[in-house]
């Protein structure tokens, strides 16, 4: 186990050094930062002063180690576009990127693994028919579409929700919430449901597979011999049992949650991360780009290493198994 | 004698192919034959879009912004001219924009899956025949892409190229970018499979043979074993046509793809968004179905092309 969890946290640790490695390289060789940041009126000593400054006159493992070091502290530099320190600007928008992708996968998991345990105890039903046929769809349409979709029915038609922005947000310390205004939680309606649909539809096929899968074996058939409830056989006996694979790819997909925010926002022009992310690259702001790429890698390396050690406190099997191997 | 030759001539080639069980599952599935359908007739008309196209968009001279906002079907108030499915704001016929903008779609998906297939076919043969300390780097590095999302790669990618590029460039360079953006995070599926295929094929007799025979490396890998593994690489490619069709239309939505002067699909999706409050459903709709049924009849071909190519389902 210990040799197990060593190994994992010392993978995961490579990964951010590599990642780290291109997003340096980013930041070093894409553009001249001297150009980025000095104006047209500049002499060469302000180039010199400024090379020093930024210890670009190092060698580059120097440099590199510089920057793994700030990257650590949460410096990332200057934005070229906004001229303002990158942490500042990710703090700012980081609370609506994460309100909404916290409710998006709030909304997966809850209706996904409902809707997954409906669909296989009524396999047959027409409802359950309906949802799994709908599902399909939903997992071609591409994510901007069904935000469009979303916008043309409930904002032009109906006019019911608001298209775009977050609404009326209420600041806590530097923490700015959507949750406490009426306007803020109707703004969060549309987005979540296009953010969260297609982890709902993943979700929920898997846990209607599992499920059916699950039913199949005897100790479900002696559960009902015993005489016990129908709904405790199928949510403290079957349910149960299909959770180590909902939580491996639900975990995952919490991290693609963040990634595909970026579409999200951009169609609903939330002021998050994603959104200054796509504004990053269309005006090549490089210390942006490497700042959200080193964030997102550390959430994602993060997320898969919590999800293999949660194998262990959920699947006793694995722990029995490990001890036997030794 | 003679009648007993010609009974057993060799049948055409056609024939052949027309009798194979592959073409004999391929004509009892309707939906293989629905789905092939539309993507010929896609494929075929953003091929020779330049003889279908009622207009040349891209052609100044052709426009009148007179024309502007006409509604499908309808009569334009100034002009008197119809368009069969409106058009935009500049007065540009939405159904030539969209075979056109077709046409920038299928190339890049196209290209960007032939590059990823070219790209991760090579270095899955060499990581499974060669192995060794290449193979650890290879299969090391595909581990690090897969943790992330293809599409932020692609959208990364295409990042630090802008950035490389000169201004002057950005916009004809575009499109190249995006092939290279997408063919780069796609590269890790062909990778892996083409590995473990070769990893079964090459302590086969074959190989061996090849071996003993003093053939090269590359010439066994080539010639011997990458036929070998190309059934599983024909499925991939399909269903990865499908993905990069739609990583192609959502980064070109985003602005962070095909520029206004060379729109795709995703582009006029983009265009179309800004007229959806004015009541102009018809610049966004029509584009957006084109992609979807574009994405979903090759979406359903490669799941049908899985299914026929997937011997333990015959």
């Amino acid at each position: 186990m210990l040799t197990f969890v060593i190994r994992r946290v010392f993978q995961s640790a490579l990964v951010l050094l590599i990642v780290g490695l291109v997003a340096f390289s980013m930041f070093r060789f894409v553009g001249d930062p001297i150009d980025n940041m000095l104006g047209q009126e500049r002499t060469d000593a302000d180039i010199a002063r400024l090379r020093t400054d930024l210890g670009l006159d190092q060698p580059f493992p120097v440099q590199y180690v510089k920057f793994l070091k700030g990257a650590a502290e949460g410096n990332f530099g200057v934005s070229y576009r906004q001229g303002r320190p990158v942490s500042t600007i990710l703090v700012e928008r980081a609370p609506a990127t994460l309100e909404l992708a916290a409710v998006s996968g709030f909304f997966a998991i809850t209706i996904g693994i409902g809707l997954g345990v409906f669909t296989a105890i009524r396999r047959d039903g027409f409802m359950a028919n309906m949802i799994m046929s709908v599902s399909l769809i939903g997992v071609s349409l591409p994510t901007f579409l069904i935000g469009i979709l979303l916008i043309y029915l409930f904002a032009v038609e109906l006019g019911w929700l608001p298209s775009f922005g977050r609404g009326d947000v209420v600041n806590i310390g530097w923490w700015s919430t959507g949750f406490l205004t009426a306007s803020g939680l109707k703004a969060l309606i549309l987005p979540s449901i296009t953010l969260g649909l297609y982890q709902m539809t993943l979700i929920m096929r898997l846990v209607r597979s599992e499920m059916l899968e699950v039913l199949r074996q005897d100790y479900i058939r002696f559960a009902r011999a015993r005489g016990l409830k129908e709904r405790s056989v199928n949510f403290r006996h079957a349910l149960k049992n299909t959770l180590v694979p909902v939580i491996t790819v639900t975990g995952l997909q919490l991290g693609s949650i963040i990634a595909f925010a970026i579409i999200t926002e951009t169609v609903f022009q939330w002021p998050g991360v994603g959104l200054l992310f796509i504004n990053a690259i269309q005006f090549v702001d490089i210390p942006v780009m490497a700042a959200y790429l080193m964030l997102i890698s550390v959430m994602f390396v993060g997320i898969n290493l919590i999800v293999d050690l949660l194998y262990f406190a959920i699947d006793p099997r694995l722990r029995v198994d490990q001890k036997g191997a030794k | 004698m003679s009648d007993q030759t010609s009974q057993s001539a060799p049948k055409s080639m056609f024939a052949r192919a027309w009798d194979s069980d592959f073409a004999y599952n391929f004509r009892r599935t309707p939906v293989a034959v629905g789905s092939a359908f539309v993507v010929a007739l896609l494929v075929l008309s953003a091929i020779f879009a330049p003889l279908i196209a009622p207009h040349n968009p891209f052609d100044p001279a052709s426009l009148d912004l007179m024309n502007g906002f006409t509604a499908p079907m309808a009569a334009n108030e100034f002009t008197g001219d119809v368009f069969w499915l409106g058009t935009d704001d500049q007065g540009r016929d939405v159904f030539s924009t969209i075979l056109y903008g077709m046409r920038i779609s299928l190339f890049v998906g196209f290209s960007a899956v032939l590059f990823a297939m070219v790209l991760g076919i090579t270095l899955g043969l060499i990581a499974g025949y060669v192995g060794g300390w290449i193979e650890t780097i290879i299969m090391r590095a595909a581990d690090v892409q897969l943790t992330f999302p293809a599409i932020l790669v692609a959208m990364l990618i295409f990042g630090v190229a802008k950035g490389i590029t000169p201004i002057e460039h950005q916009d004809k360079m575009a499109i190249w970018v995006l092939i290279l953006a997408i063919g780069l995070s796609d590269w890790v599926q062909f990778a892996r499979v083409v590995r473990g295929a070769t990893l079964v094929e090459k302590d086969k007799e074959y190989v061996q043979a090849a071996r003993m025979i003093g053939r090269g490396k590359g010439i066994i890998m080539l010639r011997h074993i990458l036929p070998n593994v190309l059934s599983p690489v024909l499925v991939i490619a399909t269903i990865s046509l499908a993905l990069a069709i739609i990583a192609e239309a959502t980064l070109s939505f985003l602005g962070v793809g095909a520029p206004p002067t060379q729109p795709s699909l995703g582009t006029l999706i983009r265009i179309g968004q800004g007229f959806l409050f004015s009541g102009e459903w018809w610049i966004i709709l029509f584009p957006s179905v084109t992609l979807l049924s574009l994405a979903l009849s090759v979406n359903l071909l490669g799941d049908w092309l899985r299914d026929a190519l997937n011997p333990r389902l015959q």
